[in-house]
C-alpha cells in the first residue's frame, strides 16, 4: 500500500479514521500542556499521575462491574486526582522533595492497581481481558464519541490557555513575582495541573499508563530545541505530538503486529531526537559545526598574535618577514594567511609578509573583551 | 517634621518546624530612604521580606503599607527577587520579563498592549539594556540578569521597592548603575529595602540600615546605628568599621 492509497483510506475506513483523529487530538492536546509540565520542572508528573490511575480503573470495575471506558476512565480520574493530591500534600507537609514525592505515589498506587488486576483476573467470572489494556492502551478500540470527547477536552483546553496565556507564563517564569502582582497563583496552578490529569486520563486508552509519560514529554522537550519562545514552543509541541499520533498510527496499522501505543510513542522519540541533532541553535550537529569554526577562528588569532609579537619589536610595525618563521608555529596554514590578506590584516609580498596598520591593531585588542567581532 | 511611614511590621514571627527564623519582628519604614537589612547567613533576611509580601505564611504579625493592609495596597509594592531564585533557561526575551511588570496592573486576561511596551522599553533603557532587548535571557551575564529583574519592578511604577541581594555576584559597572537608579528612586520620594550582603558598602550606598539576626537589632540611620555596638550583637564578633564622612 503507498501513500496515496493509505491517505483514502483514512478517510473511508472508520476505524482509521477515528484512530487517526484520536491519536492526533491526544498528541496535540499532551503536546501543549506536556510544555508546562516541563517548563515547571514537574516532568515525571504525567509517569506519576498515569501510574496513579490505574487502580482507579480496577475499582472502577470492581464497582460498577462494566468494561465501558467512560466509567474506568472516570475511576482513572478520580484516582489520578487522588494521586495528585497526595503528592502535593507530601511534598508541603513533609521535608521530602517533589522526586520523592512523585516516584512514592507512583510506585504505591500502581503496585496496588497491579494488585487489583490479577485480584480480578482470579475472579470465575469477571472476564478480566480487557482492563490490562489500559497498561499499554488499544488504539484500535478507539470509538467516535471517544474521539469527541479528547477534542472538547481540548478545546476547553485551548480557550482557557489562550485567555490565561500571560498568567501561565508569568506563573511557570516567577511563582514568587507573581504572588506580589496579586495573581492568585494557587487557583492558576491547579488549573494547569488539573488540565494535565484530564489529558492523560484520555489517552490511557490509547497509550496506556506505562507510556503516558512520553506523550506529555517527548513533543516538548522537542519542540524546546527549535525555539526560544514560549508560544512557538507550546504550539511546535502540539504539532509534534499530533504528527507522532497520526505517524505512529499509520505504521501500525500498515504492519501486521506492531501495537499502536509504543510506536506512537517510538516516533515523539524519533522527534526528540531529531531536534536535539539537527535543531540549528542547540543541536548537537550545529554545535559541532560551530566548534569546528571556532576552533579555526581561534587558529587565525593565533597566527594573527603571533605575527603581533613578531612586528612589535620593530619600529615599524609593517617590517616584512619571510613566511618561513611562521613555519615554526602549528597555526599556521596556507588558509589561514589567506584569510588574513582578505581581512585586510596582512599583506602578502612574495615570500613575506607584513602587518597591517589594521592587522596589528586587531591584534593587540584579540582577546580583550571590547573587540566588536566577539560579543 | 514629620515623615510618613511607608511600611510598617508588628510582631512579625516566621518558623519551620518549630525553629524561629524570624521573631517578633516590629519595624516602621519611613517613606523616602534607602535602607538596607543587614545580617548574618540565616538571619532571615529574604524570608522577612517573602512574609512582608506575602509569599510566605507567618505564623505572627501583621504588615501595613501607609496604614493599610498589604493585601489592599499591592499596587503600590515591587519586589526583585533574587536572580537565582528562577530558571533563566525559560524560553522568553528580556523585553518580555521586563513587560511582566505591567501584568499586575493588567489584571487577569488582558494582554500587555502597545502602552504596556512602551513602558517595559523605557525601564529596560534606565537600566542600559535597551540593546538586549529580544535576547534570550540564559544568554545574558548576572549582571544583565539582575538590570532585567530591577527594570521590571521599575514599570510597576511603585512607591515601595522591597530588593534581594541585587548586587550578588554583579560586575562593578552593573553595580554602578543600580544603585544610582535607587537614588534616584529615593530623589523621587520613593522608599527602597534592600537586603544587602556587603558591609562595605552600606555607609556609602544607604541611609537608613536594619540590623537582622532573627530578631531586630536595630533599626535607624546609618550615621546613629551603623557602629560597633550594634554590628557585634548582630554578627556575634568583634567588627571594626570606620564611617567615611
Amino acid at each position: 500500500m503507498d501513500i496515496t492509497e493509505y491517505v483514502s483510506l483514512v478517510f473511508t475506513d472508520y476505524t482509521l479514521r477515528t484512530i487517526t483523529l484520536g491519536t492526533a487530538v491526544l498528541g496535540a492536546v499532551t503536546g501543549m500542556l506536556g510544555s508546562f509540565a516541563v517548563l515547571r520542572k514537574q516532568s515525571l508528573l504525567g509517569d506519576a499521575i498515569s501510574h496513579a490511575a490505574l487502580p482507579g480503573i480496577a475499582i472502577a470495575f470492581l464497582i460498577t462491574g462494566t468494561k465501558d471506558s467512560n466509567v474506568l476512565l472516570l475511576g482513572a480520574l478520580v484516582s489520578g486526582l487522588v494521586g495528585t493530591f497526595w503528592i502535593r500534600g507530601i511534598i508541603s507537609k513533609t521535608h521530602l522533595k517533589s522526586d520523592t514525592a512523585l516516584g512514592l505515589i507512583l510506585s504505591l498506587f500502581f503496585g496496588f492497581g497491579m494488585l487489583l488486576l490479577t485480584f480480578i483476573q482470579k475472579q470465575p467470572n469477571a472476564n478480566q481481558a480487557g482492563l490490562d489494556k489500559y497498561l499499554f492502551g488499544q488504539a484500535a478500540t478507539l470509538l467516535e464519541r471517544d474521539v469527541w470527547m479528547m477534542t472538547i477536552v481540548t478545546s476547553i483546553c485551548l480557550f482557557v490557555l489562550l485567555l490565561l496565556w500571560k498568567e501561565f507564563k508569568i506563573l511557570l517564569f516567577d511563582a514568587d513575582y507573581t504572588k506580589t502582582l496579586g495573581f492568585n497563583t494557587k487557583f492558576i496552578d491547579i488549573l494547569i495541573t488539573s488540565f494535565i490529569v484530564l489529558a492523560i486520563v484520555l489517552g490511557l486508552q490509547t497509550v496506556g499508563v506505562v507510556l503516558m509519560s512520553a506523550m506529555l514529554l517527548a513533543p516538548a522537550a522537542a519542540a524546546r530545541q527549535w525555539t526560544n519562545s514560549l508560544s512557538v514552543m507550546v504550539f511546535l509541541a502540539a504539532i509534534f505530538g499530533a504528527f507522532s499520533g497520526v505517524f505512529g498510527t499509520a505504521i501500525s496499522a500498515s504492519q501486521n503486529n506492531l501495537s499502536t501505543g509504543p510506536v506512537i510513542v517510538i516516533v515523539a522519540g524519533i522527534f526528540v531526537l531529531i531536534s536535539f541533532v539537527f535543531s540549528p541553535s542547540r543541536g548537537l550537529l550545529f554545535k559541532q559545526i560551530r566548534f569546528i569554526k571556532n576552533r579555526r577562528d581561534l587558529e587565525l588569532h593565533k597566527t594573527l598574535a603571533f605575527m603581533y609579537h613578531i612586528a612589535d619589536t620593530h619600529d615599524n610595525i609593517s617590517h616584512p618577514h619571510t613566511i618561513k618563521i611562521l613555519n615554526n608555529f602549528q597555526g599556521y596554514t596556507k588558509s589561514t594567511l589567506q584569510k588574513l590578506v582578505r581581512k585586510n590584516y596582512v599583506k602578502l609580498n612574495g615570500n613575506n609578509w607584513s602587518l597591517t596598520e589594521e592587522g596589528f591593531k586587531t591584534a593587540s585588542n584579540l582577546y580583550n573583551q571590547q573587540n566588536e567581532n566577539n560579543e | 517634621m514629620e515623615q510618613k511611614i511607608a511600611v510598617k511590621v508588628d510582631d512579625l514571627t516566621v518558623a519551620y518546624n518549630y525553629k524561629p527564623v524570624l521573631w517578633d519582628i516590629d519595624l516602621e519604614i519611613p517613606e523616602g530612604v534607602l535602607m538596607a537589612i543587614v545580617g548574618p547567613n540565616g538571619a532571615g533576611k529574604s524570608t522577612l521580606i517573602k512574609s512582608i509580601l506575602g509569599i510566605l505564611k507567618p505564623i505572627a504579625g501583621s504588615v501595613t503599607i501607609y496604614d493599610k493592609p498589604y493585601e489592599k495596597q499591592r499596587q503600590l509594592v515591587a519586589y526583585v527577587p533574587q536572580k537565582g531564585s528562577v530558571d533563566w533557561d525559560f524560553p522568553t526575551t528580556a523585553l518580555d520579563v521586563v513587560t511582566m511588570g505591567t501584568y499586575g496592573s493588567l489584571g487577569w486576561i488582558k494582554r500587555p498592549g502597545q502602552k504596556e511596551k512602551k513602558a517595559a522599553l523605557e525601564a529596560l533603557e534606565k537600566v542600559g539594556m535597551l540593546p538586549f532587548k529580544s535576547r534570550q535571557i540564559s544568554q545574558l551575564s548576572g549582571g544583565q540578569q539582575q538590570r532585567i529583574f530591577l527594570a521590571r519592578a521599575l514599570v510597576q511604577n511603585a512607591s515601595i521597592y522591597f530588593m534581594d541581594e541585587p548586587f550578588q555576584g554583579v560586575d562593578a559597572t552593573t553595580e554602578i548603575a543600580i544603585i544610582n537608579i535607587l537614588k534616584e528612586l529615593r530623589k523621587a520620594g520613593k522608599t527602597v529595602i534592600v537586603v544587602h550582603h556587603d558591609l562595605q558598602t552600606v555607609p556609602e550606598y544607604f541611609d537608613w540600615v536594619t540590623f537582622l539576626n532573627v530578631k531586630k537589632i536595630a533599626t535607624g540611620p546609618v550615621k546613629d546605628i551603623f557602629n560597633d555596638d550594634n554590628l557585634t550583637k548582630t554578627y556575634g564578633i568583634n567588627y571594626k568599621v570606620s564611617i567615611q564622612e
